[in-house]
């Protein structure tokens, strides 16, 4: 009797949950459209649909489908991978402030993007596809530099620590991203600087098709390692205690959020705080159950890079302010919330 | 309140401090000042002789370009590094002392940030403001920056450690600098502010330094007569509240001296990090933790800093110029993260 009671209200939760999914799914949805819509030449929502369907004139079909268009859908696919790498982070790490931008991990893919920008104009199909293996490359060893300088024997990953170490790695690489493109010609100085707001460059369908295989290739592995995260977010002992190869999951996922920020961070540019800010909202609505954490971590970042974009695009026109400054001037004082909860030790 | 301060410190156990070498350091420490800032005043885009340098300082000619540039550029420049090192780096000093915080910097703790801002709501809305009032506004807007922190910083659940702190000093620098750049953006201000970014002392004239000069000269003064203070604020506040320090006035006037400091060199160069929290540790490296000489020797050697930092700035590439900020966070990032790994216990 109360086994069924128990099993009653988990699926009672789960239906709850799954609606949250939905309600979230359909805000993309919405936003999507809205943005369609808006940017410096409005089309109205007549306009869109009928020039999605193939009935638009040449002006129309150019801007829908040359300029709009990919770059929504590139916002959007960030928003997720960046949600779901913070997502991951966190579980494993345990730590409330973990972020791929905060930890410094976006500035060491960027460093690297940067670099190859600055001496290959990234103009050749086959270099739009190297770029986020060459951001992988910076994430990871970002990430190993974080883990190393932050671990101290005996005392492990104290979170504080931890993001401290990432903040001055990040003002450190993005100081050395600068001391070395001064060397550059003015167009790839300000390419280095718009990187750096976090403004999203990579605004055509190439840059569609380098980031995809990424996000479809790592979401399922993250997926179908929900399980395993939920265990591993209880603690070390715990995990091992419940039959968890600890050491390995967790270099597998780690892995795997490294990678999704990288790929990111290749056409995205360096937004922080989406990786903060999406699981931690996502886990208010639905729990942090891993199995519908994750979807709903990833369409809460895809919501939150996609409204910033387009306030970017709209309200702020026509100057453009990057969506990256949007995304940090709404995650900075969530961030000092969190802060100033958690308490000291945790 | 000067007497039981003093006849209270000799009760204390004798402070570990190696007068000496301070003045050592002083009188070494502005000997290569002012040897450095000949070497800033003859190095550039226009090579000069030191010999040039000084006939154009002594014996001034109107006519000759090279004295000109000298006059009208390069010394103004100098100058300035050397005012903008000493305050920041006192700054950082008097930080580090009264919040017994090892991570303490006005470039990290926000103030920085907070001026920055204002200086660009300024520009963007009062663009006919004088530089002395851009000062001013500096003034609040690294005031608001610094409460925003330590408030922030206060209100957390378990205190105020120093590594929240920090986080929360880093933050709010990325939330201030984040609205400055979309304000600098979206108004179209970005040339005038472009200085702020990177922080660097190219545009200075001798205006600006006339402005600047008196409040950081009036800071570094408060500064050394509130060093006996901060020393035993240093041991801790209950401490010095024991041995007849009114903690809180001397922590409101610290506040005051640091705000004056920060404000006034980010009015004229922009932020400049990190030398408010590398340049006291090595002074308290060297001459022990008396700020009685912390703080004189952190002034000096900040003004090294600043002035050689800019000497390489123009030497790396010529002739364009890299971001003496950026230099200088390429020193002072390796050393945060030491200091990161050091004080851990605290954290």
């Amino acid at each position: 009797m109360e086994r069924n009671l128990l099993r009653q209200s988990s699926r009672r939760r789960a239906a709850r949950a799954w609606t949250w999914i939905g309600v979230l799914a359909l805000l993309v949805i919405a936003v999507f459209i809205v943005s369609m819509n808006s940017g410096y030449t409005r089309l109205s929502p007549g306009e869109v649909f009928r020039t999605l369907f193939g009935g638009g004139n040449a002006n129309q079909n150019l801007i829908l489908f040359q300029f709009r268009l990919p770059r929504i859908v590139i916002t959007v696919l960030l928003g997720a991978g960046l949600a779901l790498s913070g997502c991951i982070l966190q579980g494993i790490t345990r730590n409330a402030l973990a972020d791929p931008g905060i930890l410094g991990i976006n500035s060491g893919a960027g460093l690297m993007v940067v670099l190859y920008v600055a001496f290959y104009p990234v103009t050749k199909l086959g270099s739009v596809f190297l770029l986020p293996c060459l951001a992988l490359v910076g994430a990871l060893a970002t990430a190993a530099l974080i883990y190393a300088l932050a671990r101290k024997r005996g005392e492990g990953l104290s979170p504080t620590r931890m993001v401290l170490v990432g903040i001055a790695l990040a003002s450190g690489i993005s100081a050395a991203m600068i001391v070395l493109t001064i060397r550059l010609s003015p167009d790839q100085y300000q390419f280095v600087q718009t990187w750096l707001a976090g403004s999203i460059y990579g605004t055509n369908w190439k840059f569609v098709l380098a980031l995809l295989p990424w996000l479809a290739v790592l979401i399922p592995y993250v997926l179908l390692k929900a399980k395993a995260l939920n265990v591993l977010s209880l603690g070390d002992a715990l995990a091992t205690g419940l039959g968890a190869r600890t050491e390995r999951e967790r270099l597998g996922l780690l892995a795997a959020s490294v990678a999704l920020a990288g790929a990111c961070v290749a056409v995205g540019g360096g937004i922080s705080f989406v990786g903060l800010i999406a699981p931690h909202l996502a886990r208010q609505l639905v729990g942090s159950r891993h199995q519908v954490l994750i979807p709903a971590a990833a369409l809460t970042g895809s919501l939150l890079v996609i409204a910033a974009d387009t306030v970017s695009r709209s309200i702020l026109q026509p100057s453009g302010v990057p969506t990256g400054i949007v995304v940090t001037v709404i995650g900075a004082p969530y961030f000092l919330y969190l802060l100033a909860r958690t308490k000291s030790k945790a | 309140m000067e007497h039981p301060a003093q006849s209270a410190e000799n009760r204390l156990p004798p402070l570990r401090s190696r007068p000496l070498a301070a003045t050592l350091i002083i009188v070494l420490g502005l000997a290569a000042l002012v040897l450095c800032l000949g070497l800033s005043v003859s190095v550039g885009a226009a090579s000069i002789k030191l010999t040039t340098v000084w006939e154009a300082v002594f014996r001034f000619n109107g006519d000759l370009t090279s004295h000109q540039i000298i006059r009208e550029l390069r010394l103004p420049r100098a100058l300035a590094g050397a005012l903008v090192g000493a305050a920041f780096a006192t700054a950082g000093a008097i930080m580090q002392g009264m919040t017994r915080n090892p991570l303490a910097d006005p470039g990290l703790l926000g103030i920085n940030a907070g001026a920055g801002l204002a200086l660009a709501l300024c520009f963007a809305f009062y663009p006919s403001l004088s530089f002395n009032g851009l000062i001013g506004f500096s003034f609040i807007g690294a005031a608001l920056g610094a409460a925003l922190v330590f408030g922030i910083g206060s209100a957390s659940r378990g205190g105020l450690t120093p590594a929240k702190l920090a986080l929360a000093g880093a933050t709010v620098m990325a939330l201030l600098n984040s609205l400055s750049e979309a304000i600098s953006i979206h108004f179209r201000i970005g040339q005038q502010l472009a200085f702020w970014y990177a922080g660097g002392m190219a545009g200075i004239k001798w205006s600006q330094l006339a402005y600047m000069a008196p409040w950081i000269v009036v800071g570094l003064f408060g500064a050394i007569a509130l060093s006996r203070s901060i020393t035993l604020l240093s041991l801790g506040e209950e401490t010095a509240a024991g041995l007849g320090v009114r903690t809180g006035l001397v922590k409101l006037l610290a506040v005051v001296v640091v705000l004056v400091l920060a404000g006034s060199s980010v009015a004229a160069v922009g932020s400049i990090g990190f030398v408010g929290l590398v340049i006291p540790h090595i002074s308290r490296f060297l001459v022990g933790v008396n700020y009685k000489w912390i703080i004189p020797c952190s002034a000096v050697l900040g003004s090294l800093l600043i002035v050689l930092a800019d000497i390489a700035a123009r030497m790396i590439n010529p002739p364009s110029e890299t971001p003496v900020g950026a230099l200088i966070a390429l020193i002072g990032v390796p050393f945060f993260l030491y200091l990161v790994r050091r004080v851990r216990r605290e954290m």
